[in-house]
């Protein structure tokens, strides 16, 4: 409960800063020398923000496209072959740094939002395509067989039993993909990318610690914001399910 | 001798041992039955000072436990828990040896007795010693859980249902080994059961307890013939009491000099295999090896209620 | 379809596509825009085309056993190595030191049919634990060679490389001390914190909150408040400027990957001595052990594998995150890769990223194999 109150809290502590930036200015002039500006005003706090979140929610829808789609194709008869491929190809995409990623995807797409964009649609298949595919394989045979037994075709097991089950899983992964997506995308502002990385980065510019805080606090909280209202969305369908 | 006087533990204010008062003869076998939450395990497990009691004190040959580091203690004390408790990362040689390289045995003394107890398990140390517990089947487990308990020659033992996780096959040959192994020995032992069957099979004497409390502290025919409370009577089950009674008795016990037909049967077979083979091949007698014979009448006397 | 393999047709198709697509892009200078250039328009460029699309499709035929295509990938990835590296000799006039050749599309798709390719076949393979530390081992041998017998020297990569080769030297090491510095603070502190939860529920959800409020706070802030917050410490905390704290250089970057290492080490550590088998430890105390025994001979060899897991996790991130340093000033391959995106010069992108990336998959792969190797014990 305790947890409620503090996270609805910190929301509403978002809100009012985005809305009102310069009303917060006091709070962050300590970290500030050299009367520097306490308060990001190049841009609109809040228009960064929104872009920002635009760039993750693209990202990650298609991020979760994408792995599903794979995931299920990969979990079919057809496809089979491919799954022993598909997992190590995950585990070892995983490995690469998203920094790296990034930098890599500037000389095809230029600079701007498109290698950002790029970079944490590629970053964040790995996360929904694993827990997909974890969530597609993972029933219990019990269920399968009771499907096969009551002459479920597979393309009705598939949408009627499999996904369904699924569910919760890939919430957790979208999740994962999404609060990556939100601290990556700060990056992307090194490649000229609309994100609240600008706020950040011109702070380590001019060496001006209230923008970096109050860039990273934005992030942050919008960041367990995020975790929460995932997390929240997976309980609901998993308690529906009668799995808790 | 272990002495176990006004034994109590307390969780949350609520009694789970209730002033238990109990005592152990050296080399005897005493087996505490109960149901779950009877309060057994906690009383086994505060002998070794896995749990320390609220109030009471535990005496082993005279000394109190209480007064010793709790992890000497255990040293001297074996102790063997339903599924094995293998520490899964070391070989069988090594498992057996935990309590001996604990008290600083030198190196070949170890090599030797681990040879020793597979030997006394029937487990050919050449083929066992380097195994992984992974590799062993349940009953094989067992026997290196209790080999490991036995270890370091405790003068006691003490077993939480160290059959439980076998199937019934296994289990009774398990039992019987159990029985021989403490007998050659010299070994005092306390197990814990929830299994009157087991019990009876076991026991020199059965404990009975339920509620935290002891019910009834007695030899395994006292408890079949003259049950305390009708828990007990209850927990030995009133179907095959007369069966039980009969398995404890051998039949050279009550052999009488005399004739009979057909294939003998062996003094060290109970009353309860006797009655089996009489009802089996309708015969009205048994010879017995090496002379005498047991009757069908002699069976149903012994059977009655006293 | 049924008659080929479908993987095999997979890697067929991206190679085809990439034989199509420039394999190099071709700047005389700097500034100017380049141009692609294919591997046809190479000497012996139709034969070596030729072959690369006659094995590509050849391999699609379902009889070929796993130890030839994995032999073919090995091969098909050293030869679009070494193309790479003819194209650049082949294209740059000797003694011109402005031209330019980078990796193009058609060398990046070539290079992942044959990745695809090899890896797939290690797939079916499954070769034993011994076997894969040696293919590793030897893949790494394969790519030294490459590298040292100047073979690539032509390609711009090289020529940055070449022109800074002690810079390098000294980014490799500061990249490689943050990496595993900070990854050995984070087990230094991190161990002992996860036991102490373990044996104290009671702190477990105050720790492992702090330690997950910390992850959420985006790389590029933290890195970004270390410095401040450390320059203060060297300030005001007496012999603190003295032990090595400063809020400038390699220190920020260093404490910022520490913190974010301390979450998985610590919940790793709980999970790991957590899955341990109450009935083990149940035996372990009585037994006979003391605390520190049970610990020391029971709790953490079993929670070996989940803890390895966690320096897998947390080496590889680190080896990422640590290019941000390179924003801060904190040294490592992230100077070139910032560099490079300020001067939009991307094959000092290159020069920064690549290593990293190579550096992170080794550094998983050989982690992967360790875990594996731990794991087999206790089964």
């Amino acid at each position: 409960m305790t947890g409620r109150i503090l996270l609805a809290g910190a929301g509403l502590f978002l809100l009012g800063f985005l809305v009102s930036p310069a009303s917060f200015a006091p709070l962050f002039q300590p970290f500030t020398r050299n009367n520097a500006p306490a308060i990001y005003a190049q841009t609109s706090l809040l228009s960064l923000t929104l872009s920002h979140l635009a760039i993750v929610a693209v990202a990650v829808a298609a991020s979760t496209v994408v792995g599903l789609a794979l995931a299920i194709l990969v979990t079919r008869r057809a496809g089979r072959e491919f799954l022993p491929l598909a997992r190590t190809v995950t585990a070892v995409g995983q490995t690469f740094p998203p920094v790296a990623v990034l930098a890599l995807a500037v000389p095809v797409l230029g600079f701007g939002t498109g290698p950002t964009l790029v970079a944490l649609f590629l970053y964040g298949l790995l996360p929904v395509f694993e827990t997909a595919l974890a969530g597609l394989t993972g029933q219990p045979p019990a269920i399968i067989d009771a499907a096969r037994g009551m002459g479920l075709t597979p393309g009705q097991r598939l949408w009627q039993i499999d996904l369904p089950l699924a569910l919760p899983l890939l919430l957790a992964g979208m999740r994962l993909t999404a609060v990556i997506s939100l601290g990556t995308a700060t990056i992307g502002s090194t490649v000229a990318a609309r994100t609240l990385g600008e706020v950040i980065i011109a702070g380590l510019l001019s060496s001006n610690t209230a923008f970096v805080l109050q860039g990273g606090l934005v992030v942050g909280i919008l960041a367990v914001l995020i975790h929460h209202g995932f997390q929240g969305l997976e309980n609901g369908v998993r308690r529906r399910m009668g799995l808790e | 001798m272990i002495e176990i006087r006004n034994l109590t533990r307390l969780y949350a204010g609520m009694p789970v041992v209730d002033d238990v008062s109990l005592t152990v003869e050296r080399g005897q076998l005493l087996v505490l039955v109960g149901t779950s939450g009877s309060g057994k395990t906690t009383l086994l497990r505060m002998i070794n000072r896995l749990v320390e009691p609220s109030s009471g004190r535990v005496l082993i040959e005279g000394v109190d436990t209480a007064t010793l580091p709790a992890h000497l203690l255990r040293r001297r004390i074996g102790y063997a828990i339903q599924g094995h408790g293998l520490f899964p990362h070391r070989t069988v040689a090594q498992n057996i040896a935990t309590v001996p390289r604990l008290l600083g045995w030198p190196r070949a003394r170890i090599a030797a007795r681990v040879e020793e107890l597979l030997d006394l398990f029937q487990m050919d140390p050449a083929a066992f010693r380097d195994r992984m517990p992974h590799q062993l089947s349940g009953g094989q487990a067992q026997r290196v859980g209790v080999a490991r308990a036995l270890a370091a020659r405790p003068d006691l033992l003490l077993m939480d249902e160290p059959f439980g996780a076998l199937d019934p096959l296994i289990r009774a040959k398990a039992q019987a080994d159990l029985k021989d192994i403490q007998r050659r020995l010299g070994t005092t032992l306390i197990l814990v059961t929830h299994d009157m069957a087991e019990a009876v099979a076991l026991g020199d004497r059965i404990a009975v307890m339920d509620h935290g409390k002891l019910l009834q502290d007695d030899r395994p025919a006292r408890i079949l013939t003259d049950p305390a409370t009708p828990f007990v009577a209850d927990l030995i089950g009133t179907a095959d009491r007369a069966l039980r009674l009969l398995s404890l008795i051998p039949v050279g016990a009550i052999a009488v000099p005399g004739e009979a037909e057909g294939a003998p049967i062996a003094p060290g077979a109970t009353l309860r295999d006797a009655l089996a083979e009489c009802l089996w091949s309708g015969r009205s007698a048994l010879p017995v090896e090496g002379g005498g014979v047991v009757t069908l009448d002699a069976l149903r006397a012994q059977a009655r209620h006293p | 379809m049924a008659r080929l393999q479908p993987p095999a047709v997979l890697f067929a198709l991206i190679g085809l596509a990439g034989l199509a697509l420039p394999l190099v892009q071709f700047k005389p200078n700097r500034i100017v825009p380049g141009e692609g250039v294919g591997l046809l328009a190479l000497p012996q460029g139709l034969a070596i085309t030729g072959a690369v699309a006659v094995v590509l499709i050849a391999a699609c035929a379902p009889r070929w056993p796993a130890a030839l295509r994995l032999a073919v990938a090995a091969a098909g990835l050293a030869g679009v190595i070494l193309s790479l590296g003819a194209a650049a000799a082949h294209l740059v006039p000797p003694g011109n030191a402005l031209a330019r050749v980078a990796p193009a599309s058609g060398f990046w798709l070539l290079l992942l049919a044959f990745g695809l390719m090899g890896t797939d076949a290690v797939n079916r393979l499954k070769p034993g634990l011994a076997l894969r530390w040696q293919m590793l081992a030897g893949a790494l041998a394969l790519a030294a060679a490459i590298l040292v017998s100047g073979a690539l020297d032509g390609v711009s990569v090289m020529r940055e490389y070449a022109s800074r080769r002690d810079l390098f030297g000294r980014e490799a090491q500061a990249h490689l001390a943050l990496a595993f510095g900070s990854l050995g603070l984070a087990l230094i502190v991190g161990i002992p914190a996860g036991i102490a939860i373990f044996q104290a529920p009671r702190l477990r959800g105050p720790v492992l909150g702090v330690l997950n409020i910390l992850q959420t706070i985006p790389s590029l802030a933290l890195f970004g408040i270390m410095i401040p917050v450390l320059g203060w410490v060297a300030a005001t905390v007496p012999g603190a400027a003295r032990a090595g704290v400063s809020g400038i250089g390699v220190f920020p970057a260093l404490v910022a990957l520490f913190l974010y290492s301390l979450l998985p080490v610590v919940s790793n550590t709980l999970a790991g001595l957590s899955g341990v088998p109450a009935a083990t430890r149940d035996a372990a105390i009585g037994l006979g052990m003391t605390r520190a025994q049970v610990l020391a001979q029971v709790l953490v060899p079993l929670a070996l594998p989940v803890l390895l897991a966690a320096v897998r996790i947390v080496l590889v991130q680190n080896i990422g995150l640590a290019v941000i340093a390179g924003l801060i000033g904190g040294g490592g391959f992230g100077t070139f890769v910032f560099q490079g995106l300020n001067q939009t010069a991307m094959d000092l992108v290159l020069l920064g990223a690549l290593p990293t990336i190579a550096l992170a998959l080794v550094a998983g792969i050989a982690l992967d194999l360790l875990v594996q190797g731990a794991r087999r014990v206790p089964a």
